[in-house]
């Protein structure tokens, strides 16, 4: 075997509170295409980082070509000849093919730009990868897959010896991909080296030589791909230390009756924004008193279709039923107004107004209840309704009247929590309800869901922490690419049977869905491929 | 019990830094406007603090006070509109025309021969076309989709057009005494457009402290996703800020007309400037969210005793335009510096 392009050694990088990649060691021979495969969290992203300068690691060495690296910014990384293709691509729209391929070092003398040179020289390069590109076209006006290969011919230009594709297929059609494939081993055959990041098992064994697999910011295995099997990669990918796992809830819940009813939800791709994930088909059914595990990795489409079914988004096909009467969902209100809630995704993005109080950041949707003479909110009721759910919830908060920004991560949710508890929802969908806040505020999250849930709302619960939806579904419906794949009974799924659903093409067996599984039809259609 | 571990430390590192720049953000202005009084007071041997003085800074800012009030409100949005000084002229001629009868005539100074419909009726004129005025705008921008910025310049030059062709023959001049009052009247000693401003002021100040439809301004304006994600009709709180400054404007247009016993076309230009620079002074963030109707009131009244002291001290008028340019900066610059403290 020859000798490493790239050793990364022993690289260790800590962040407040979380210790992202612990002696991480990974080796990247000259002209093999190296898949580095991992859940959500998992640490391939801190790891790409520091590859790419954008971290500095804590402890540990870069090696290339046998000479020590240090990369302090992005721009060394480059000039060292590592390139890295994120899946937002970094190609600026409104310019074209030849001054993005070119931008910072534009050819010419002195101050001025020399286009026929700029255009010329990009020509090689897109003859080269045999693209039929024209070099004077905005970047605006070619397809997600065309672009790709902009950044791909980008790197090549710039004389790449490594180059990192962070889930490069996500956004590509299938003949795209084909494309991809065909580029990449043909890079591979010029002696490039090329590390792929990817959620799709598949594909690994398809272009992949060699692959590393992390979990928990560790190394837990690798090797090369004809001696590994798929089966192989999901059992390192899902083994978990003993310490992350939450116990479970529930189980002695009663479920009700139907209360929501989605049924073939589909969003199309959208021109204008080609990243976002779409939606095929989606049909899932919650009863009062259940929570519903929604799992999958990302850009499997959990986040989209709760949206969708919130109103956030439109989608083209479908229909949405509560308590058997149709929805017509225009917007949130129609949605909040038949009862269903959302938590979303990013707290302080999508749920938090940090300038105002903690007071008001928990009535806004519900000052209607709140107000005397019509229009005038008393506050006497909002501190009321706050200091109902301070005890309910168990708040921690100095006073109602502090700013929200004020409070820890694990309180700002539960006040957000609450928001929704107010209007007494039929359905709250959560979307990583315990997402940045910690072990013990989890927990308390988990209880106040299980009461929750007790009390009659039914729950869909988003989660990318597997044991997290382990731990608190009555049942779980997996998806993967917009589609739903698959469904168990929480306390009969396993880490491994999950992430088979979750990463591999493939189906569930009807019979996996369970006995819940009333309407088949809709199930059917989720799962027909 | 480590949920309230984990408080501890960020509760005490924010504290150090973050209690005292609010503290200055918040008040500051006041602060700005006590010395500001303090040093002209000393510089005009007391002159400044007359009454009657008081009274003059005060009917001065009060006509640009009322606009800057509803320009809170679509401040507070995030939102901007540069065409109220057009509207201003617009509606005033409105008003003119509706108490006069028509243009025709329109350079007698006579009350007598009026054949119009009286002050009121002017006055509900004027008020309509600021409402219909901002309605168009908000509209513009919320189903269109068009930045505020771009529809409100575009209505800057619009409005000035309509202004324009309405008074082709020149101003419209004398009023009877009723419609005068709204403008030169006094209530004891206080003028009548002071006593507008501060009223609407009031209510300005009730409605955005103390009503569904203010929680839903700041809501918006603090994060727009989040609101529209907690069930708040975005677009029709954004229409409606609109509507309240094309109202405000409209208001203003008339008291304007009333004050100068006329309405011109020319009225109104460069209001947008002072008022906007009232607002943002007072506090309010261009980011949207954040912000007092108290806060735009003290900025109105510093920006009068700015150019008010300086005209007392004899300073070339052109000085007070940069004053108020630099003084808009500079808070901007510490709004910011304020901000990227607090997200740290």
């Amino acid at each position: 075997m020859s000798e490493p392009l790239l050793r990364m050694e022993h690289i260790t990088k800590r962040f407040p509170g979380v210790l992202a990649l612990d002696d991480v060691s990974l080796q990247i021979l000259p002209g093999e295409t190296h898949g580095l495969l991992g859940e959500n969290g998992a640490g391939k992203s801190t790891l790409l980082k520091i590859l790419s300068g954008a971290y500095q690691p804590d402890a540990g060495s870069i090696m290339l070509g046998g000479k020590p690296l240090e990369l302090k910014t992005p721009l060394d990384a480059q000039k060292q000849g590592i390139v890295t293709i994120y899946q937002e691509f970094n190609l600026i729209p409104t310019m074209t093919v030849a001054e993005n391929m070119f931008l910072g070092r534009e050819p010419g003398k002195g101050a001025f730009v020399s286009w026929p040179r700029m255009r010329d020289e990009t020509e090689k390069v897109l003859r080269h990868l045999n693209l039929d590109l024209d070099p004077m076209m905005p970047v605006s006006d070619l397809s997600v897959g065309e672009q790709q290969m902009v950044e791909i011919a980008r790197a090549l230009s710039r004389d790449s010896r490594i180059i990192v594709m962070d889930e490069p297929t996500a956004a590509l059609t299938e003949r795209e991909v084909e494309g991809l494939f065909r580029i990449v081993a043909d890079l591979k055959a010029r002696g490039l080296s090329i590390i792929y990041v990817t959620h799709r098992l598949h594909e690994v064994e398809q272009i992949c030589d060699r692959v590393t697999v992390l979990r928990d910011g560790k190394r837990v295995g690798g090797g090369n791909v004809g001696e590994l099997k798929i089966d192989d990669f999901v059992k390192m990918m899902v083994g978990r230390s003993s310490t992350q796992l939450f116990t479970r809830l529930g189980g002695h819940r009663t479920t009700g009756p139907i209360v929501m009813k989605a049924r073939g939800i589909s969003r199309d791709r959208d021109p204008t924004n080609p990243h976002a994930t779409l939606l095929k088909d989606v049909s899932i059914d919650v009863r009062a008193g259940e929570i519903l595990g929604l799992a999958g990795l990302m850009g499997a489409g959990r986040t989209e279709l709760a949206r969708a079914i919130f109103g956030a988004d439109s989608f083209e096909r479908g229909s949405i039923e509560i308590d058997g009467k149709p929805l017509v969902l225009r917007s949130p209100v129609d949605a909040i107004r038949s009862g269903i809630g959302l938590v979303p995704e990013d707290r302080k993005q999508q749920a938090l107004f940090l300038d105002l109080a903690v007071r008001h950041n928990l009535a806004i949707s519900s000052l209607k209840d709140l107000t005397w003479g019509r229009w005038f909110v008393s506050d006497r009721a909002e501190t009321a309704l706050t200091e109902r759910f301070r005890k309910a919830l168990d708040i921690r908060m100095a006073s109602a009247d502090i700013q929200i920004a004020d409070l820890s991560g694990g309180n700002q949710q539960k006040v957000v929590l609450a928001r929704w508890l107010a209007l007494k929802p039929k359905v709250l969908i959560v979307d990583e309800p315990t997402r940045g806040i910690d072990i013990a505020a989890k927990a308390e999250v988990h209880q106040q869901l299980d009461m929750m849930a007790r009390a009659g709302i039914a729950i869909v619960a988003i989660s990318s922490e597997l044991p997290e939806v382990m731990a608190i579904s009555d049942r779980i419906v997996t998806m993967r690419e917009g589609r739903v794949t698959g469904g168990m009974p929480g306390d009969r799924a396993t880490e491994e049977s999950l992430m088979h659903l979750m990463a591999i093409e493939q189906t569930a067996p009807q019979s996996a869905l369970g006995p819940q599984s009333l309407e088949k039809d809709g199930y059917e259609r989720g799962c027909d491929r | 019990m480590s949920e309230a571990v984990t408080d501890k430390p960020r509760a005490q590192t924010r504290s150090m830094r973050s209690r005292i720049i609010p503290l200055l953000s918040r008040y500051a202005p006041v602060v700005c406007l006590v010395l500001l009084i303090i040093i002209f007071t000393v510089l005009t041997d007391g002159r400044f603090l007359k009454p009657l003085n008081l009274f003059n800074v005060m009917r001065q800012i009060s006509i640009e006070g009322l606009i800057a009030v509803g320009m809170t409100f679509v401040i507070l949005t995030a939102g901007i509109d540069l065409s109220v000084g057009s509207l201003v002229a617009v509606a005033g001629l409105s008003a003119a025309l509706i108490a006069k009868g028509s243009a025709a005539g329109s350079f007698s100074l006579s009350e007598s021969e009026a054949t119009g419909y009286g002050w009121f009726a002017a006055m509900l004129g004027a008020i309509a076309v600021g409402v219909v005025g901002g309605a168009i705008q908000g509209t513009a921008i919320t189903k269109l989709k068009v930045p505020p910025f771009v529809v409100t310049l575009g209505g800057l030059s619009v409005f000035r057009g309509m202004a324009l062709m309405i008074s082709g023959s020149g101003p419209i001049s004398g009023f009877d005494e009723a419609y005068r009052w709204w403008g030169q009247g006094r209530i004891g000693p206080v003028p009548v457009p002071v006593i507008i401003f501060l009223a609407i002021a009031a209510v300005a100040f009730v409605v955005l402290r103390y009503t569904r439809y203010g929680r839903q301004v700041y809501a918006v304006g603090g994060n727009r996703e989040a609101a529209r994600l907690a069930g708040v009709n975005v677009e029709r709180v954004l229409l409606s800020v609109y509507v309240v400054i094309g109202f405000l404007a409209g208001l203003a247009g008339f008291v304007l007309s009333a004050r100068l016993n006329s309405s011109e076309a020319v009225a109104g230009i460069g209001y947008e400037l002072n008022v906007i620079a009232a607002v943002v002074i007072g506090g309010t963030s261009l980011f949207g969210g954040v912000g007092t109707i108290f806060g735009t009131v003290i900025g109105s009244i510093l920006i009068g005793v700015l150019i008010n002291g300086l005209v007392l001290m004899n300073v070339n008028p052109y000085v007070q335009q940069i004053t108020i340019g630099l003084i808009l900066v500079a808070v901007v610059a510490f709004d910011q510096f304020a901000k990227s403290r607090r997200l740290k």
